[in-house]
Formats: structure tokens, C-alpha cells, sequence
């Protein structure tokens, strides 16, 4: 099963939303839309549920033109950010709703909704209406009913935001495992780079309506196609700075200077975007970590097992991401260390170049 | 600003509890020094608001005091507390300006109008509105929203304390760093005591200075950040803090060795007060590699996920889960292998709370 | 490629043919009249804007339009405030916010002419419950075929106790939406409750009670069954409002030119002032 979109575009009052985007999304694995709020993802989605109309181009899903169909005649599912369900109707009723609508047989539907209720851990709550629920079981409830329908395609739009982060993880973890093997063609939005990487399968990356990236999550990760791909796939966001190549060194300012060393060797000499992730700015040196980078601590931040620092070096911010904590005083000037080898160069238009 | 002191506190929503699963807070004892940054950490439904709002004065809790510098303000309602309060959304008024909606506090309590200005100009500076003073606040975006909210949390010179009840909610993920650093260094500027809730790690670790860890209305743990990830005294602490958490693998103890699946797994140090059976052993997926010699625990992998800068593995061993975080070389999914746990880092827990000492000298 | 979907106006047109008939032409029909003189068997004369200049002149009109005016102006006056302050008194939940809910919509469950007779009867200097109470208990002189005060006051109470409900409803609807996080703030920033009432409940309210103003607005200044039951027009024509004299000239005296010139006016008097209101209070709302 295939879900594809031609030179797909929709405007709103003159302000375009989605900009002529062509994608072929297959199944078997998860597709990510990956951009920050406001970037068009649910834009797209909208389009690719039938639930706005296009301005132009097409979608085919399965190989017919669905374009002017609405949702309703399209046999796919969303679920929401917030917890949609039917508020009056028990837990069984909600799963088993989809099926009733399309008409399935009433002996069938009680084994199809305990398969989903199992699946999501429903079980003992079958009874209860939504408002007793937790928000994770509330959202579990939504994604039995999506996929209890055995749709052409399923859509979710970051259906864990609005979930604490414990729960995040756990049900992030079940997500990939409860869609494998069912042939629906999964979208996933969200708005957070490692959640795609957890997701794994394909990403496509979104700035302003235009997708401007799209493959296999780990590879686009590791080898961006311009500079706004770079930025779209960075939390905390990524280094950039203006450096120079003059034969074989690289040249950031008159005290940071290094030699060229893996595919940057084959640039020709001029000015270049630099871009470095915040992990490869480390607050030790070590034997990969081997450039200087002097700089003001502006704020520090720990998440459990790392931490991160953003300093100011030469009117620019910079970002650095450790494994542990590191005593960083704010204020105060620290020594960084950035690793040559995982440096990504991009020419003046922003294309990567090395 | 004042010390808060909570002294045998219990909260129960229904009139007549007759068990502790009726107690929304279960038995609270806990001192806020004066001028500190605290977190209350937890997940949805452990009594974190409850505990917020009994501090606030919104609530009344059914046993127990508190006390603000040892007087005793349990009775008193929030507006005689002198306290200040930051909701999850934002809360503006709508009709007023964003000057006028950083002057209310103030204004309501009569202060002078030159004293208003001098505050308000000093907040707005420090939360970086100071261009929107004369725009309507009905017409901020939520971020601003909140901005504004925090701002008249912070205009009173002489609050006793000031909380946050989850106010990152609203904002958009790529702004959230940006206001919890702001109020980071505002609780550096200002001095006064904030107490701030939530169930996001990540907030909850830059914030503060001492984490209160909480879990069904109950206090588990209370340390600094690396205490929390480093030693975790219980293992819900280990497993809620750090993602992925801490795994926490079943194991008999035996004549004071831990034993997983058979197989002795070196403790950092002497387990404390144990007797012989079951108990647990956690190890941060940090501290847990491949064996590259084939010692170590064996295993299958279930699956690796390549999140750029490592690699997180799943593998089963012994018929539970354990994860791993590897920089560099990782085996497939499938894979036979055999795991690493680092001894230092590697602790007994039983019946949940930790029950090894480290070793002199590791 | 163009996709905007053109079926669209057939779900419409059922819609724009209801309008049509049940108000564009009869509307047209009244714009005939106004226009001609007629001395009945379908004979009609020109008469061009001579009927709206002789209405436009009359002080009768005048008189009329200005005791509307003044029903309409102690009617908001009123049963707004009063309205807001009901609907603040009124319990925000537990088992009393049904029964006082219902009890609420109790008065505008009964027709317009049962209200006016029920107030007629109600009034009855001999027999009336009030109109016995007051005069002979009270020993207070009330008669409102006779007085026309008392008239006035028997016809704005009347109203007040008729429609004050829907005020009741809307603001409280208006109040049960506000997050409960607003109070708390507002209490710990130390705000009174006038400044509670000025700052949050009033502007979150204000939606609602734009729609109530503007209903309250319509249905006074149209009102015409209630006071026509209760009073008559009188005593002589002291409560006799610009509806009731409309029907007078209409079918008591069968100027139908006339009567159909002064129903545009009236018309366009209070299509202007629904605009008039809803403009200046909504006026504030794209100001930054």
C-alpha cells in the first residue's frame, strides 16, 4: 500500500500553508513529518485525511486518485493531539464505533475490540467512560479506534504531546510494534527531532509549508541536504558559524583554526556555513574533541543524564550537549571543544557541500 | 520571603477517608529554605497540584500545618498569604494592558504609583517585554501570554514564595528552553523562594536546586539533580528520572551477593540490611555495554534505535527487559550478546528503596 | 486546477427561498402599500413619499416612538444589571444549579398573551391578588386602567419578570465558562471583588451579553402583545407604544398607506439601532 502525493499545495486568504510537496509514503514502516509548530505538518495532514481540499495537485492512495474524495469515503483514521473520543459512549463503544459505522458484523466486531483492547492494555477499563480515564488511557482508547478499523492509512498527529513524558516513552515505545505487520501506511507528526529518531523509519523534514528533506530518519540525520534541513533536525538547535577554507585549514576566527580533514579536504577553497551538532561541542577534550572553543556561559540545562550549555563566543550563541553533568557557572568563561570530524559544510545558497 | 515549613500534612478529597488509598497526600514532611529553587517532580496524579494548593491557601488539607517562618497560615486564604502563583495556562487580563496587568498585584494593594512603575519597568526588563508595556495583552501569543503571567507573579517585592504549576503546558517545544532558562536566571536575580511543579524531568533538573521527587502522595526522594540521577533512593526515582530510566532487573540475594538469573552481578558495595531473597538490581542503561571479552550477562537484542548521537539498545536477558545507551559500535536486532553492567553503578534495591553502600574507594 | 466544491449552493438555495418567501415578499407587499392610497376593492392610488413626509410629521408618531424609546431604555436598564447580578448569586454547581436553572426559564416558557392576561388579572384593583394586597391591605391607591404611573410600572415589571431570564441564562452561561485558574490568580494578586467582577467576569461575559443586549433591544422595542393585553394602549394613550398604534392605524382605522409607510421607518429605526449597538460594543475588540 502506497500513499502518494503529487505537487500537492493548499493556500488559505492568499498565505500558502503547504507548498507544492511531492512525497511517496509507503508501509512497513513509520513515516515522521518533523518540523517546528507552524511548519505545515498538520496542514498536510488535513490534506492527506481529506479533511481540507486541495488547491492543486493530487493524492493517490492505493492507486486511486483520492483527491476529491472526503475523509469518510477514504478508509483512513487520525488520531489527535488532544484526546478525542465520544465522551457519552464506554470504552468498548468507542473502539467498536468505526466498525459499527462501516458495518461490520456484531459477532466479529467483540473479537476485534478485544484484539485492539488487548493490544493497548484496555482491557479492565472496557466499561468506563472516557472522563475516568488517565490521559494515557484516553489517548490509548483513540489509537485502538484507529487501528481496530484496519484503514489504507493512519494518521497521527502528535498524539503524545499532550501526555507526561513517562508515558510519552512508554507508549512511543509500543507505537512502531502495534502498526507492524497491519498495511496501513502510517503518518507521524511531531515537533521533536529525537522522538523521529526513536520512530526510526523515514522522515520527512518541514520548514514553512515545503518538506526539505525526506529518506530514511538516521540517514538524513546524518547527512542533511541544505542548511535548513540541518537546523529542522537539531534540538537543542545546532551550531552554525561562517568559516573559511584557505588550503588545508579550516578558519572560524584568528584563534580557532584547524586542519581539514575527511570529505571537507575536496572543497575548494572559500567561505562556507558551518554547522555542528551540540553533542560535538563537548566540555572536555578528549582526543576526537580537539579544537578550542573559548566562550561565555550563558545558560545551563540538565535532563536527567545530560547536560547542555549555551555560550556566547564572539556575539554568537553556541550550544554544547554532554553525556553527566558538568559544573558549568553562568556568567563565567568555560573552554569547549569541538570535534573537526562531524562538522557539516554548507556553500553560501545553504546547499551542503561537505 | 519566608521558610516553609509543612508539618504532618495528609489531604483527602473525599469527607470521610477510611483507607490511605483515599488520601490524594499521604504523610508530608518536608522545609523550603528560604530563597531556594525547588521542584516538585512527578507524574499525573501523585499529588503534586494537591500539595501546590494547600501551599497556596486554594486548598485546606485535611491534617497537618504550614508554616510560613513558623507562624502558622494553614486557615489562611491565598490572599493573606503573600504568596505569588503561576497557573499552567496563562492567566491576563484581557481588558488591560500588559503595563497595567504587570501593576495589578501592586495597585490592588495600594502601593504608590512611582513604586508601581519602578517594579514594572524592572520586570518587564528582565522578562524582555518591555516594547510590548502599551500593547493589550489579549493580543500577546501564548508564550508572551505566559510571560506576562510570571511577570505579576514576580512584581511584589515581599512575596514569602512564589510557584509554578506547570507553566511550560502551552508553549511551543522550540521556545520552551528559552523560558526555562529565563526563569532560571530570574530566580538568580530575584532571590525569593519559587517552587516549581511539573512532570517534565528536563524542567524540573535545570530549574532547581533540591528536587522533591513525588509518587502517589507520597514524598520518595529529595536531592540536587546529580543525586537524583546518580544514587536514586528508590527505584521509581531511577526510573522516572533519565530516559530510558534506570533498569530495574529481579535478583535473589544469597549470603549478601545479588544473584540475576543465576549469575552473581557485582554491587558497588555491601548490601545494607538485607536478608536472604528476592530483591532488585538497578543499573542505569549508561552503565551497561557489551562484553567484548564474553563475560557478562547473556542476552538477545530486541531492538537498537540509532538516535543519532548513540544508540539505544533493548535486549532481554534472563527474561527481563534491559536497556542500554551506546556511543559507537552496537549489535543488530537478534543478536546474541553478552552485557556489561558497571560496578560502581550498579545497586541493590529492596522493596523498592536502595539497600547498597558504595565501596570505600570506587 | 480549480477543486472549490460547487455544490455548495444547493444545500443554500432551500434556505434563500425560505427568506424569500417568508420575508422578502412580504416585505415587498408593505413597500407596495406604502407607496399607493387604496380605498378598498383593489382600487389604488399613487401617493409616492407622501405617506413616510406626513408620518415623519406627525406628532403622534412622535409621541408614540418616544414612549417606545423610553419602554426600551427602562427595560435594558433594568433587566441587564439585574440579569448579571442573578446570574452572579446563582450557584456555579452542586444539586441547586438545575432547580434554579428551571425555575429560571419557568416565565419564558408562557405565551405572550397568557402573560399579559395573567398580569391583568393579577392587577385587578377588586379582585386581583396584587391589585386587592395593595390597595386594600396596603391601603395604597392603584389602578392602572385609571392611573397612568401605574400603567408604566405594571408594564415594565411585567417585562422584567417576563424576559430578565434570558439575561439570567446568557450571563451565567458567560460565567460558568471562565477557568477556575482566573479566580485563583485574581485572589492571590490580591484583586477586590469589584475589581474580580470589572477585570475577569465582565470582559469574559462580554460576548454573551452583547447577544443580550441586542435580543433585549429587538424584542422591547418590537414588543406589542404583552402591553397591548395588559393596558390596552391606555389609560387614554399613555402606554399606547409604536406597535400598538401601528395596529391601531393599520387595522382599527384601515389606513393601510400609512400604516405601511410608518412599519418601514420603524423597520429602519431598529435595524440602525441593532447596528448602532453591536458596533460600539464591539468596537474595542480589534484595537491593539
Amino acid at each position: 500500500m502506497t500513499l502518494e502525493l503529487k505537487n500537492v499545495c493548499k493556500r488559505v486568504q492568499g498565505i500558502t500553508h503547504v507548498k507544492n510537496t511531492s512525497l511517496t509514503l509507503e508501509t512497513g514502516q513509520f513515516n515522521v513529518l518533523l518540523g517546528e509548530t507552524g511548519s505545515g505538518k498538520t496542514s498536510l495532514i488535513k490534506l492527506m485525511a481529506g479533511l481540507d481540499s486541495l488547491a492543486s495537485g493530487q493524492i493517490i492512495l492505493n492507486g486511486k486518485d483520492v483527491s476529491n474524495l472526503s475523509a469518510q469515503k477514504r478508509n483512513i483514521s487520525l488520531v489527535h493531539q488532544f484526546f478525542v473520543n465520544y465522551p457519552h459512549m464506554s470504552v468498548y463503544d468507542n473502539i467498536a464505533s468505526p466498525l459499527k459505522v462501516s458495518g461490520v458484523a456484531k459477532s466479529e466486531i467483540a473479537g476485534r475490540v478485544e484484539e485492539a483492547a488487548n493490544i493497548l492494555k484496555l482491557k479492565p477499563y472496557l466499561n468506563r467512560k472516557p472522563h475516568e480515564l488517565s490521559g494515557g488511557q484516553q489517548q490509548r482508547t483513540a489509537l485502538a479506534r484507529a487501528i481496530v478499523k484496519e484503514s489504507d492509512a493512519v494518521f497521527l498527529d502528535e498524539p503524545l504531546a499532550n501526555l507526561d513524558y513517562k508515558l510519552r516513552e512508554e507508549l512511543r515505545d509500543q507505537l512502531p510494534e502495534l502498526f507492524a505487520g497491519r498495511g496501513a501506511v502510517v503518518v507521524y507528526a511531531t515537533s521533536e527531532p529525537e522522538e523521529a529518531l526513536l520512530l526510526g523509519g523515514r522522515t520527512a523534514l518541514m520548514t514553512d509549508g515545503n518538506v526539505v528533506q525526506f529518506g530514511p530518519t538516521a540517514d538524513i540525520y546524518r547527512k542533511p541536504r541544505d542548511l535548513d534541513a540541518a537546523k529542522v533536525f537539531s534540538n537543542p538547535p545546532i551550531n552554525t558559524a561562517k568559516v573559511t577554507k584557505q588550503g588545508d585549514t579550516v578558519i572560524l576566527n584568528d584563534a580557532t583554526r584547524w586542519a581539514v580533514s575527511g570529505a571537507a579536504a575536496g572543497l575548494s577553497d572559500g567561505v562556507y556555513t558551518l554547522a555542528i551538532r551540540p553533542n560535538h561541542v563537548m566540555p572536555v577534550e578528549t582526543p576526537e574533541n580537539s579544537v578550542r572553543l573559548e566562550g561565555n556561559v550563558l545558560v545551563t540545562e540538565l535532563s536527567g543524564s545530560e547536560s547542555s550549555a549555551h555560550f556566547d563566543m564572539d556575539g554568537q550563541s553556541w550550544v554544547s550537549l554532554a553525556p553527566g553533568v558538568h559544573p558549568y557557572f553562568v556568567g563565567e568563561v568555560h573552554t569547549f571543544y569541538l570535534d573537526p570530524s562531524h562538522c557539516f559544510f554548507f556553500a553560501p545558497d545553504g546547499q551542503f557541500a561537505a | 520571603m519566608a521558610q516553609i515549613k509543612l508539618s504532618n500534612l495528609r489531604h483527602s478529597y473525599s469527607p470521610n477517608p477510611s483507607s490511605d488509598a483515599d488520601y490524594a497526600l499521604k504523610k508530608i514532611d518536608l522545609t523550603w529554605d528560604n530563597g531556594g529553587a525547588y521542584a516538585l517532580l512527578g507524574p499525573s496524579g501523585c499529588g503534586k497540584s494537591t500539595l501546590l494548593n494547600i501551599i497556596s491557601g486554594l486548598l485546606v488539607p485535611s491534617e497537618g500545618k504550614i508554616l510560613f517562618d513558623d507562624q502558622d497560615v494553614t486557615e489562611l486564604p491565598p490572599a493573606k498569604r503573600n504568596i505569588a502563583q503561576v497557573f499552567q495556562f496563562p492567566v491576563i487580563y484581557d481588558t488591560m494592558t500588559v503595563y497595567d496587568n504587570l501593576a495589578f498585584p501592586l495597585r490592588n494593594r495600594g502601593r504608590d504609583e512611582d513604586i508601581v512603575k519602578r517594579r514594572v519597568t524592572s520586570i518587564a526588563e528582565m522578562l524582555e517585554v518591555t516594547e510590548m508595556l502599551s500593547t493589550r495583552a489579549a493580543n500577546l501569543s501564548p508564550d508572551n501570554k505566559q510571560k506576562i503571567s510570571m511577570g505579576r507573579g514576580l512584581v511584589r517585592e515581599d512575596v514569602n514564595v512564589v510557584m509554578f504549576d506547570e507553566p511550560l503546558t502551552v508553549i511551543d517545544p522550540h521556545l520552551k528552553w528559552k523560558l526555562r532558562s529565563k526563569l532560571k536566571e530570574l530566580h538568580q536575580r530575584v532571590k525569593a523562594t519559587m517552587i516549581y511543579v511539573t512532570h517534565d524531568q528536563t524542567e524540573a533538573l535545570t530549574f532547581a536546586d533540591q528536587v522533591v521527587v513525588m509518587q502517589d502522595g507520597e514524598v520518595v526522594q529529595i536531592g540536587t539533580p546529580v543525586e537524583l540521577f546518580e544514587r536514586p533512593a528508590h527505584t521509581f526515582v531511577g526510573h522516572f528520572i533519565g530516559s530510558p530510566g534506570m533498569n530495574v532487573l529481579p535478583c535473589e540475594v544469597q549470603g549478601g551477593g545479588a544473584f540475576f538469573g543465576g549469575e552473581q552481578v557485582d554491587l558497588e558495595g555491601p548490601a545494607t540490611g538485607v536478608v536472604d531473597g528476592s530483591a532488585e538490581v538497578g543499573i542505569r542503561p549508561e552503565f551497561v555495554s557489551v562484553s567484548q571479552n564474553g563475560d557478562g550477562v547473556e542476552a538477545h537484542v530486541r531492538k537498537v534505535s540509532d538516535i543519532g548521537r548513540h544508540k539505544v539498545v533493548e535486549a532481554i536477558a534472563h527474561g527481563s527487559r534491559v536497556h542500554a545507551i551506546l556511543d559507537g559500535e552496537a549489535p543488530n536486532a537478534g543478536d546474541a550478546v553478552k552485557l556489561e553492567f558497571k560496578q560502581s553503578q550498579t545497586r541493590l534495591y529492596k522493596d523498592g528503596w536502595l539497600a547498597s553502600t558504595q565501596a570505600e574507594g570506587v | 486546477m480549480k477543486t472549490q466544491n460547487q455544490r455548495a449552493w444547493i444545500f443554500v438555495l432551500p434556505v434563500l427561498l425560505l427568506v424569500a418567501f417568508n420575508a422578502l415578499i412580504p416585505m415587498m407587499t408593505v413597500v407596495n402599500y406604502s407607496v399607493q392610497e387604496t380605498f378598498g376593492d383593489n382600487l389604488f392610488f399613487w401617493q409616492g413619499l407622501d405617506w413616510f413626509e406626513q408620518i415623519l410629521r406627525s406628532d403622534r408618531f412622535h409621541a408614540a416612538l418616544g414612549r417606545q424609546f423610553f419602554f426600551t431604555f427602562m427595560i435594558l436598564i433594568i433587566e441587564v444589571p439585574l440579569g448579571i447580578a442573578i446570574a452572579l448569586a446563582m450557584p456555579k454547581q452542586g444539586p441547586w444549579v438545575p432547580i434554579c436553572l428551571v425555575t429560571m426559564a419557568l416565565p419564558m416558557l408562557i405565551p405572550w398573551n397568557v402573560v399579559g392576561a395573567m398580569w391583568n388579572i393579577f392587577t385587578l384593583p377588586d379582585i386581583g391578588l396584587l391589585g386587592y394586597f395593595l390597595n386594600h391591605t396596603l391601603g395604597i391607591s392603584y389602578d392602572m386602567t385609571q392611573d397612568p404611573v401605574a400603567a408604566w410600572v405594571t408594564i415594565i415589571i411585567m417585562d422584567v419578570w417576563h424576559w430578565t431570564s434570558l439575561v439570567v441564562l446568557l450571563a451565567y452561561a458567560g460565567l460558568v465558562s471562565i477557568p477556575n485558574a482566573y479566580y485563583q490568580a485574581a485572589e492571590i494578586d490580591g484583586a477586590s471583588n469589584l475589581a474580580i467582577f470589572r477585570f475577569i467576569q465582565l470582559p469574559k461575559m462580554k460576548t454573551v451579553l452583547t447577544i443580550a443586549v441586542l435580543l433585549r433591544f429587538m424584542d422591547s422595542f418590537n414588543i406589542y402583545t404583552e402591553p397591548f393585553v395588559l393596558t390596552g394602549g391606555g389609560p387614554g394613550n399613555s402606554t399606547t407604544l409604536l406597535s400598538i398604534d401601528l395596529v391601531k392605524i393599520a387595522l382599527g382605522q384601515f389606513d393601510l398607506g400609512p400604516a405601511a409607510a410608518m412599519s418601514l421607518i420603524y423597520f429602519a429605526i431598529t435595524l440602525f439601532a441593532s447596528w448602532l449597538f453591536y458596533t460600539l460594543m464591539t468596537m474595542n475588540d480589534n484595537k491593539s
